[in-house]
C-alpha cells in the first residue's frame, strides 16, 4: 500500500515570495496542513506571515515553488472583522450564498445555522456598529464557517480584542475546530494562544521568512482553559518563544 | 472633498443643531416633561429663525439709520417690501408661477446630474485607466466658469428651458461624480478580498460592495448638486429669457424696472428656495444614512 501520498488539505512547497518592488517576504517554504489538524504560525511582524496566507487563499502567486490546495471550500478570516457596515449580521453571512447563488430560503437557513453556531442568536439583526468587538469577530467567523470550508485560514483574528474576550474567543474557536473539522491555518503574535489552539506550531525567521520550527503540541482537544496554567503548557511555551528569539 | 466648501457654509446653523441634538438628551435627565420630538425640532429650527431675525434687524438698521430718506428707496424695510407684494396677484401670481417653474427646472436638472454624475463615477471606478482618461473631463467641466459657457449654451440649444436644465447639469454634475467616484473606492481591500475570494463578478461587487459603501458619499454629493442645481437654474434663468420667466428671469426685469419690493421679494423667495432645498437633502441625508448603518 501506497501510503506516502496522503494528499494533504494545503501543502506549500519551496515556496518563494518576492513582491515588484523587491522585497522578498518568504524563501523556501515546505509546510503542509492535513484535514484534522489546527496549525499555528508564530514569527517576527513583518516576516511574512499574511503573504503566506494569501498564497495559500489563492489571493496572491508564488514567485517560486507550488501551492496546492485540495479542499471544497477555503475561507479566510481577516484580522479586522471586515464586515460590510450596511448589513444586518445575518445579511453579512448571507452574503457568501448570495456570491455563489444559493436561494434566499437556503442561505437564510445556513446564515442562521452559523450565527447559532457561534453564539449570536438573537443579535442576526443588529448591524456591526451596533455589536461590539468580540461580536463582530464572531459574525466574521460565522461567515467562514458558513460555507463549511475543508480549509480555514485566519490572519490574527484576535489581535485586537481586549484579553477577557480573547481568551474566549479562544474556547469557542476550539470548540468550533472540534465540530466542524476543518483544517485550520492560524497566524497569531501570542505564542499562548497559538499552543493553547494548535496541534502544531510553526516558528517563522525573520523577514525574508523560513521556517525555522515546527512544534508539534500533545494535548487532546478539548482543552481546558486551565491547561494555560500548567507547566507543561508553561513549557512548550517557552521552547517555541525560544525558537522565536534565536531566529528574530 | 473640496467641493463641500462651497456650499457647506450655509448649513452651519443646522450643523450646530445636529450637535446639541446628540449631546444634549443623553447628558440631561428628563426633568422638563417637553416632547422630544419638539425639542429636537426646535433646536434644529431656532438657530435659522435667530439668523433670519439677525438679518432682518440688520436689514431695518441700515433702511432706517444708514440711509437717508432720499435713499431709502435703495433698501425698502421688510414690512414695506411684504406689504406692497404679497396682497397683490398681479405682482404674486406670476412670481409664485416663476418660482415654480425654477423649482421644476432644478429638479429635472438635478435628476440628470445625478444620474449622469453616478453612471461616470461607476464606470471610473471599474479601471484605474479609465479614471485617468475619464477624470480630467470633470474637472475641466467644473473649473470653466459658467458665465463663460452660458452664451455658448445659448447660441447652440436656444434660449428656452433646455439651455436652463443644461446650465444646471454642469453645474450640479461635477460634486457627483466627484463623491461617488470617491465613495466607491472606498472600499477596504481586505472587503475587496473577500469578494475575490467568494469569486464575485465586477456587477456583484459594485451592487453589493462599492456601490453600498459609497452610498454616504453620494448623499453628500446629491446634497452638494441639489445645492448648486438651485444656483444653476437662477444662472440660466437670468440669461435666457425666452419662454415662460423662471424666479431668476424676473429678477432681470424687476432690476431693469428698477422694481424694488417685487426684487426683494424675488431675492428672499430665491434664497429660501436654496436654504428649503439644501436642508431637505441634508435631512433626507441624515435618515437614510441613519437606517443605512442601522441606528443605535
Ligand atoms: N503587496 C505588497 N507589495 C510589496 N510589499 C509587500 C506587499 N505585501 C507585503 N509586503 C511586504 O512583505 C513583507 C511581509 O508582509 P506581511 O506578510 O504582511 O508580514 P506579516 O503578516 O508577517 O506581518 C513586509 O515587509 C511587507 O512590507
Ligand atoms: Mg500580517
Amino acid at each position: 500500500m501506497n501510503t506516502t501520498t496522503t494528499t494533504a488539505t494545503l501543502a506549500l512547497s519551496g515556496v518563494t515570495k518576492r513582491f515588484p518592488t523587491g522585497t522578498t517576504a518568504l524563501t523556501g517554504v515546505d509546510l503542509s496542513v492535513d484535514a484534522g489538524e489546527f496549525v499555528s504560525v508564530v514569527g517576527p511582524s513583518g516576516c511574512g506571515k499574511s503573504t503566506l496566507l494569501r498564497l495559500a487563499s489563492g489571493l496572491d502567486e508564488a514567485t517560486e515553488g507550488s501551492v496546492d490546495v485540495d479542499a471544497g471550500t477555503t475561507s479566510y478570516v481577516f484580522q479586522d472583522p471586515t464586515l460590510l457596515e450596511w448589513r444586518s449580521a445575518r445579511k453579512n453571512v448571507e452574503l457568501i450564498g448570495e456570491l455563489s447563488g444559493l436561494s434566499k430560503e437556503q442561505r437564510r437557513r445556513a446564515a442562521q445555522e452559523a450565527l447559532d453556531l457561534v453564539g449570536l442568536t438573537g443579535f442576526e439583526k443588529q448591524h456591526p456598529r451596533q455589536l461590539s468587538g468580540g461580536m463582530r469577530m464572531r459574525v466574521s467567523i460565522a461567515r467562514a464557517l458558513v460555507a463549511e470550508p475543508d480549509l480555514a485560514l485566519f490572519d490574527e483574528p484576535f489581535g485586537a480584542l481586549d484579553e477577557i474576550t480573547r481568551l474566549a474567543m479562544q474556547t469557542e474557536l476550539q470548540r468550533l475546530f472540534r465540530l466542524k473539522g476543518f483544517a485550520g491555518l492560524f497566524i497569531t503574535h501570542s505564542v499562548a494562544e497559538a499552543v493553547y489552539l494548535s496541534t502544531r506550531v510553526v516558528v517563522m525567521s525573520g523577514r525574508p521568512g523560513r521556517i525555522v520550527a515546527e512544534i508539534p503540541v500533545p494535548w487532546e482537544f478539548p482543552r481546558p482553559p486551565e491547561l494555560r496554567f500548567e507547566s507543561d503548557f508553561a513549557h512548550l511555551v517557552g521552547q517555541v518563544s525560544a525558537a522565536l528569539e534565536e531566529h528574530a | 472633498m473640496s467641493t463641500d466648501l462651497t456650499v457647506e457654509a450655509s448649513t452651519a446653523p443646522g450643523v450646530q443643531a445636529g450637535i446639541e441634538e446628540t449631546t444634549a438628551p443623553a447628558e440631561a435627565p428628563p426633568t422638563r416633561r417637553t416632547s422630544p420630538v419638539l425639542r429636537t425640532l426646535l433646536a434644529k429650527v431656532a438657530p435659522m429663525f435667530a439668523a433670519i431675525a439677525g438679518l432682518a434687524a440688520l436689514w431695518y438698521a441700515v433702511t432706517y439709520l444708514v440711509l437717508g430718506e432720499d435713499k431709502r428707496f435703495l433698501l425698502p424695510p421688510p414690512h414695506q417690501v411684504f406689504g406692497e407684494t404679497l396682497g397683490r396677484p398681479e405682482i404674486m401670481q406670476p412670481m409664485l408661477a416663476a418660482l415654480w417653474q425654477s423649482v421644476m427646472v432644478a429638479l429635472a436638472g438635478l435628476v440628470i446630474s445625478v444620474v449622469i454624475g453616478m453612471a461616470w463615477a461607476m464606470v471610473m471606478a471599474q479601471t484605474r485607466l479609465l479614471e485617468k482618461v475619464l477624470y480630467p473631463y470633470a474637472v475641466i467641466l467644473q473649473t470653466v466658469p459658467i458665465l463663460a459657457l452660458t452664451p455658448l449654451i445659448g447660441i447652440w440649444m436656444g434660449y428656452g428651458i433646455a439651455a436652463r436644465i443644461v446650465v444646471c447639469v454642469i453645474i450640479a454634475v461635477f460634486p457627483m461624480i466627484a463623491n461617488t467616484l470617491f465613495g466607491l473606492q472606498s472600499a477596504t481591500a481586505p472587503a475587496h478580498d473577500l469578494f475575490t475570494l467568494n469569486r464575485a463578478s465586477r456587477l456583484q461587487r459594485l451592487l453589493k460592495l462599492q456601490l453600498p459603501a459609497a452610498m454616504p458619499a453620494i448623499f453628500t454629493g446629491l446634497r452638494n448638486a441639489a445645492g448648486l442645481s438651485v444656483i444653476g437654474v437662477i444662472v440660466g434663468d437670468f440669461y435666457f429669457q425666452q419662454g415662460s420667466p423662471g424666479i431668476g428671469g424676473l429678477l432681470r426685469v424687476y432690476t431693469l424696472r428698477l422694481s424694488m419690493e417685487p426684487l426683494f421679494l424675488a431675492i428672499i423667495l430665491t434664497a429660501l428656495f436654496g436654504v428649503v432645498v439644501f436642508s431637505a437633502f441634508a435631512a433626507l441625508d441624515r435618515a437614510v444614512i441613519g437606517k443605512w448603518y442601522g441606528e443605535r
